[in-house]
């Protein structure tokens, strides 16, 4: 995926991003984990400009999967976990969701998630594993037969079969690999030519991305290539995997990004209060996402007071003392 | 005399107590990170805590409210990600002990933290298994927490998120599983760990305040008591560790009225 347009044609808007890349019925691996560099930005712009049908894979997320259910973008997902530990421990708008049958989810756990995610980056059909013998999560599917075999759904959820290579029965879980329409990442650092760079934990968010068709990136910076090439063993992913560059600080907030800012635990803990009811989440989105067009109004609604309160130490990556009650 | 500590603080440090030093520990969130934390400042200096989002071993100087919380990257002998953490998890050289939480548990410590009701169209949904799943799967050893409540402790989970002695007896090593299997199950009332042939259930430690029978009648099978004994209240000094420096903020601890 060279683009030999050059390196700036890159770097675009949000709004720009999710127009040219993201489509309706796509199926795509959201980056982060529960409450760490969620890509929000990207998800309050799918949601600003009505995507639907979207078919989510991950391993435990989080915020961003929370209010793409919510707000009706969402028909299908793949995961593991959803909640944001202990502000939600399982996502509130995911759960109405799932309870009233608005949304088909397919379980699989993190290490199975992460090896399907591996496998579609090594460009491998499938994957084996040694989690979840006998267990629901290889016996029940929750996609029906309507789904299964269409698009990128796999005919079986999992198939337990036997090592080739040992004479003796060893049964082992054979995985599909998941190859994404769109990975979306939000990291610290962005080359202008597209390398990124990610701090703290990569989850799986290198191996997602590199597995996916299309990539966006957003970033709280974006630097000279240059400066990302003076010391190349940080980097995460190299430019030609990247479509799309966009500049978004603050664009994981309220989850954290580790050495820029922590987790908003107030706003958080106000999502969590208004999502509890349909007028209360209809109101959330109408503030917050419908009635902010681009990354400057939404943190100017946010403040700088609590941009302030959530600001990261240079030394810990996190906000020391933060009230996180 | 009412207790001088609540049902959570006990929990922590009862399963803490489990810990042994070099053990290589897997924690989620909530009380498994507590245990964790608490029995590396209480007497297993040298455990290892790690996360399975890729954090290993971190400072953990505050609590992490969650396993993606940016306290579990700082402070580190490195940051990784999913795929290296669940290369420790499975590790044959490491004593790996996960600790989970569950909704439902069954008899043989199978455990549920996917849904309740018909799994398309669950009456209600959980978060889902997580990396239990795998650490039940492939790690050295499970500590489940639960609240001991009939609704909870059922003859058979509504979903079987993540497998424990299965059927008991020789069926968990028959369906694939190398090594592993839940080593206890702390709950509010007490400990219960599993026989050693048929892998069946049974009181273990009841704690100080409350009888077998309290807990055989918030168990909804069968529980075998006669071996119970009442444990060791906490000390004054893990007590103090807890609340000073493990959770000043009672994040996790909650309210201090038991």
């Amino acid at each position: 995926m060279n683009d030999s347009r050059g390196a700036t044609s890159k770097l675009m808007t949000a709004a720009e991003a999710v127009r040219r890349f993201v489509r309706d019925g796509d199926m795509i691996a959201l980056g982060g984990f529960t409450v760490s560099r969620n890509v929000m930005l990207i998800a309050r712009e799918i949601i600003r400009q009505g995507r639907r049908d979207l078919h989510l894979v991950m391993h435990s997320h989080g915020q961003a999967m929370d209010i793409l259910v919510g707000a009706g973008a969402v028909s299908r997902l793949e995961l593991a976990y959803g909640g944001t530990g202990r502000f939600a421990p399982t996502g509130i708008r995911f759960r109405k969701a799932v309870q009233s049958g608005r949304v088909q989810v397919e379980d699989y756990s993190n290490f199975h998630m992460s090896l399907r995610f591996l496998a579609g980056a090594l460009n491998l059909p499938f994957i084996p594993s040694r989690s979840g013998f006998e267990s629901d999560v290889l016996g029940r599917e929750g996609f029906g037969p309507e789904l299964r075999g269409r698009g990128k759904i796999p005919p079986h959820k999992a198939i337990v079969s036997s090592n080739p290579f040992n004479p003796d029965p060893e049964p082992v879980v054979l995985l599909p690999a998941l190859t994404p329409d769109v990975a979306l990442v939000h990291a610290q650092y962005v080359g202008e030519d597209g390398t990124v760079r990610i701090k703290g934990l990569t989850f799986l968010d290198i191996e997602q991305a590199r597995a996916a068709s299309r990539v966006i990136v957003t970033c709280e910076e974006v630097v000279p290539a240059g400066f990302l090439r003076q010391d190349p063993d940080q980097n995460s992913l190299p430019p030609f995997l990247v479509d799309a560059v966009v500049a978004a600080p603050y664009g994981a907030h309220p989850t954290a990004c580790h050495f820029f800012y922590d987790y908003d635990p107030r706003h958080l803990n106000m999502y969590r209060q208004a999502a509890g009811d349909e007028d209360g989440f209809r109101r959330y989105l109408d503030e917050w996402v419908y009635g902010v067009p681009d990354q400057e109004a939404y943190l100017a609604k946010v403040g700088a007071a609590d941009l302030m309160r959530i600001k990261a130490n240079s030394s810990l990556g996190y906000a020391p003392g933060l009230d996180r009650r | 005399m009412a207790p001088a500590y609540t049902d959570k603080e006990m929990m922590a440090l009862v399963a803490g107590r489990f810990v042994k030093n070099g053990d290589v520990l897997f924690a989620g969130t909530g009380l498994s990170m507590l245990a964790a934390t608490v029995a590396k400042r209480i007497h297993a200096p040298q455990a290892v805590v790690f996360f399975e989002t890729g954090g290993i071993d971190p400072a953990l100087a505050e609590l992490p409210l969650a396993v993606a919380d940016p306290r579990v990257m700082t402070g580190t002998c490195m940051n990784s990600g999913l795929l290296d953490a669940f290369s420790l998890l499975v590790h044959r050289r490491l004593r790996t002990i996960a600790f989970l939480g569950a909704a439902q548990i069954d008899p043989y410590g199978n455990i549920n933290s996917t849904c309740l009701g018909d799994y398309r169209r669950p009456r209600v949904r959980f978060p889902g298994c997580g990396g239990a799943c795998d650490a039940a799967s492939q790690a050295f050893g499970v500590i489940i927490f639960m609240q001991q409540e009939k609704k909870r402790f059922v003859e058979k989970v509504d979903y079987l998120s993540s497998v424990g002695w299965l059927r008991g007896a020789d069926s968990r090593r028959q369906a694939g599983y190398a090594r592993g299997g839940p080593m206890a199950v702390v709950t509010n009332l007490g400990v219960m760990k599993f026989e050693e042939e048929s892998k069946r259930m049974y009181l273990s430690e009841y704690y100080p305040g409350v009888t077998p029978t309290q807990v055989a009648e918030n168990t909804g099978f069968a529980l075998d008591v006669s071996r119970a004994k009442e444990s060791a209240p906490p000390s004054p000094e893990e007590l103090a560790i807890l609340r000073r420096d493990v959770d000043p903020q009672r994040l996790i601890l909650g309210p201090m009225a038991a």
